[in-house]
């Protein structure tokens, strides 16, 4: 070994920091620890970093950016050797963005999830009127349950009447 | 990349039954989302176009999911793109239902309607899978199929309780695609032991749930149910209508004529 790593958890810490780094590609507003698509990062016995990744949609072609900026990020950041590896179970959750993360949808025009999961029955029928996220007027309408990407569907304002879209809850 | 969750455990089934069952999922999911893929530029409305789209795209990451997965069990070395692209017709196991032509956008909701309502119960269900890595798969795959069926159900009932016309066609698009759905719940000695192996529901109890679903929809769009009649359908065996070629060739041109192409 010619160079010195600095210590495990110096490792560990340096990882967070360039994944927090890491933006979504379609939704730079947020990086992808706020996401909650960062699952964990530990060290193996043979001292590599494991990091684990999350999908949001199986989909999603943002998963495939993600996975390319993650390396880059880590590989800039020196933390020595890492693998990064994709966990599905138990399958992300619009719930676990973090509130920083939920502010900041927000402030960029981006709705976010209203309700957790766990009311399955909303998720399937029911549409209550969503607030809309400029001039939170709650005179709204569901244009799309599809947006621009698989996480968002596209909604009206008919006090603005300005379009937005609604991160779902999934 | 790595997945988190190993391949099956130690009392699994024979490699080769587990492969073609696996196949029998994930060609069902890449078969539908390329039909889909059809419409894209070709919809009704641009929120149309995005919503089909969107349905397409996860569908083709569910299958590639299952194909990858199908690869690792088969142990030959094929991958998802090897299975996808260089598989002939007959290596296909998808139900026929999958297949069959978009026809007009009523034709393609029902058709949307009964697939969705199927991978929702099924998924459902595997989620207790003993294989983990499909437990894993359904478990992600049922969140975005519960979207799936909003959206279609949506719209079946739209039509169906909209003009006469709108009515008209999805009733005779449901006509025309319900004997399809037999095949979904034909039990045949592979079902059969997935399902004694735990490693899938079993089809009868998917029906149930299933016919209760779409009985439900129906009942909203004012749609009458159809009757079942005895099906002759064996795409779930390799079996395929004239269909399947004709989707295989324009998704398959690539990588024939250039084998080996990557982006």
């Amino acid at each position: 070994m010619s160079t010195v790593l600095p210590d495990v958890d110096e490792r560990v810490g340096l990882a967070w920091e360039a994944l927090s780094a890491v933006e979504d590609p379609e939704i730079p507003a947020v990086n992808i620890v706020e996401l909650g698509l960062v699952r964990f990062v530990k060290t193996r016995a043979d001292g590599t970093l494991e990091v684990g990744l999350s999908p949001t949609y199986v989909g999603c072609p943002a998963t495939e950016v993600i996975r390319t900026s993650v390396s880059v990020a880590l590989r800039a950041a020196d933390i020595g050797g890492f693998e990064v590896t994709q966990v599905l179970s138990p399958a992300w959750s619009s719930d676990w963005i973090t509130a920083e993360g939920r502010r900041k949808l927000h402030a960029y025009g981006i709705l976010p999830p209203e309700r957790t999961v766990s009311n399955v029955r909303d998720v399937l029928r029911a549409d209550r009127p969503m607030a809309c996220p400029r001039c939170h007027s709650v005179d709204t309408e569901t244009l799309s349950q599809f947006g621009s990407t698989p996480c968002k569907a596209l909604h009206r304002c008919r006090a603005c009447l300005e379009p937005f879209e609604y991160f779902k809850c999934i | 990349m790595s997945l988190d969750s190993p391949a099956v455990d130690a009392h699994a089934v024979d490699s080769q039954a587990l492969f073609r069952y696996v196949l029998r999922l994930g060609d069902l999911s890449l078969v539908l989302g390329q039909r889909l893929g059809e419409w894209v530029g070709h919809s009704p409305a641009v929120e149309e176009d995005l919503g089909v789209a969107n349905i397409a795209l996860d569908l083709i990451g569910q299958a590639r999911l299952l194909l990858t997965y199908a690869g690792e069990v088969e142990g030959r070395g094929r991958d998802e793109d090897k299975l996808a692209y260089l598989r002939e017709q007959d290596a296909y196991f998808n139900a026929i239902l999958a297949e069959q032509p978009n026809g007009d956008f009523g034709q393609t909701i029902v058709r949307q309607v009964l697939i969705d309502a199927f991978q929702l119960e099924l998924y459902e269900r595997m989620t207790n899978s003993l294989d983990v890595r499909l437990a894993a798969i359904a478990a992600k795959s049922v969140k975005e199929v519960r979207y799936h069926l909003r959206y279609s159900s949506g719209w079946l009932v739209r039509l169906g309780d909209g003009t006469e016309e709108s009515h008209a066609r999805v009733h005779t698009a449901l006509e025309l695609l319900w004997p399809y759905t037999v095949e979904l719940f034909a039990e045949d000695d592979l079902d059969r032991l997935m399902a004694d192996s735990g490693i899938a529901p079993r089809l009868s109890e998917v029906r149930d749930a299933w016919m209760q679903r779409i009985e439900a929809i129906l009942t909203e769009a004012t749609l009458k149910l159809p009757k079942d009649r005895p099906h002759a359908w064996h795409g779930k065996r390799g079996q395929h209508s004239e269909h399947l070629g004709y989707i295989l060739a324009e998704m398959q041109y690539l990588q024939r004529a250039y084998p080996d192409a990557r982006w």
